[in-house]
């Protein structure tokens, strides 16, 4: 088990910095997740769609920002994960991921943390805003 | 326009049974750019977004969306959210079921309506226990998608 710190309120998840990001690596998620919407992929149709190119799926940049919880919190004691999407994921994008502990709560007979994350590209735009609740250890 | 058959919405779907299996849980982490931990061993703890995978179960992630079909050319996705009672591990034996809980329009900001569907997929372990769901907003917009 990794060593972890303590957690509550005001304690800072991340950053951690992916990319920058190819088709490459639209195409493998693509593969791993079985989620093959071709405007991921096939830059005809993506230009046909209106698009300059193809763009990443909303769930690599997810999957990604999740990664701040792996160490800190663990993904074991992660009991809840939301995110929504707020600008897309291009080719040579660099995704910074970051959160915080806001708050303790209590549920299903747990003391739980709750907090918020984002991911940012170079650009400063938020690209997905997430929020996640996990147990802590009894 | 989104093809609609309002006498489904509501209804769950049929059962479909899922293996979390172990080199899928490291090849979705391998595209995360994850290594999942020092001590993943041979039974980690699937990454919080693997529920995605049930695409391969499915063949098309918009089976999900009972009654719904969407544009896949003005598709946006929304909002997902994954609620845990417990952790997934590879080895897991999984039945999950989903169904469409609600379908309505909103005026888009260039004029046109969308179409936002919300949608949820519950997993039961082996013994029948509710252990996860998924849940998911999907948007159709009006015109081709903003760049």
């Amino acid at each position: 088990m990794t060593s972890r710190l303590p957690l509550g309120p005001g304690t800072v998840l991340g950053p951690l910095v992916v990319g920058p990001l190819t088709r490459s690596d639209f195409v493998r998620y693509a593969g791993a997740s079985g989620d093959f919407n071709p405007i991921h992929h096939d830059e005809e149709f993506a230009r046909a769609a209106g698009n300059p190119t193809v763009f990443g799926h909303g769930m690599l940049a997810a999957g990604v920002l999740a990664r701040v919880l792996s160490r800190v919190v663990g993904y074991e004691r992660l009991r809840r994960y939301r995110v929504r999407f707020l600008a897309r994921i291009w080719p040579g994008d660099t995704l910074t991921c970051q959160g915080r502990v806001t708050g303790r709560s209590e549920a299903a007979g747990e003391v739980r943390i709750d907090g918020e994350l984002t991911a940012t590209n170079q650009r400063g735009e938020l690209v997905v805003r997430g929020e996640f609740s996990a147990a802590l250890p009894a | 326009m989104a093809d609609i058959d309002p006498s489904l919405i509501g209804q769950w779907g049929p059962e479909t049974h899922m293996v979390v299996e172990l080199g899928k849980i490291r090849e979705f982490a391998r595209a995360l750019q994850d290594d999942l931990g020092d001590d993943a061993g041979e039974q980690p703890v699937a990454p919080p977004t693997f529920l995605m995978t049930i695409a391969h179960w499915l063949g098309d992630l918009g089976s999900t969306r009972r009654g719904v079909r969407l544009d896949a050319r003005r598709l946006l996705h929304g909002e997902q959210e994954f609620e845990y009672l417990r952790p997934i591990r590879a080895g897991d034996r999984l039945t999950f079921r989903s169904r469409t809980k609600d379908v309505y329009e909103k005026q888009g900001r260039r004029g046109g309506s969308m179409v936002f569907v919300v949608s949820e997929t519950e997993f039961r372990d082996s013994e029948g226990a509710v252990v996860a769901y998924l849940r998911n907003v999907s948007i159709e917009t009006q015109e081709s998608p903003p760049a």
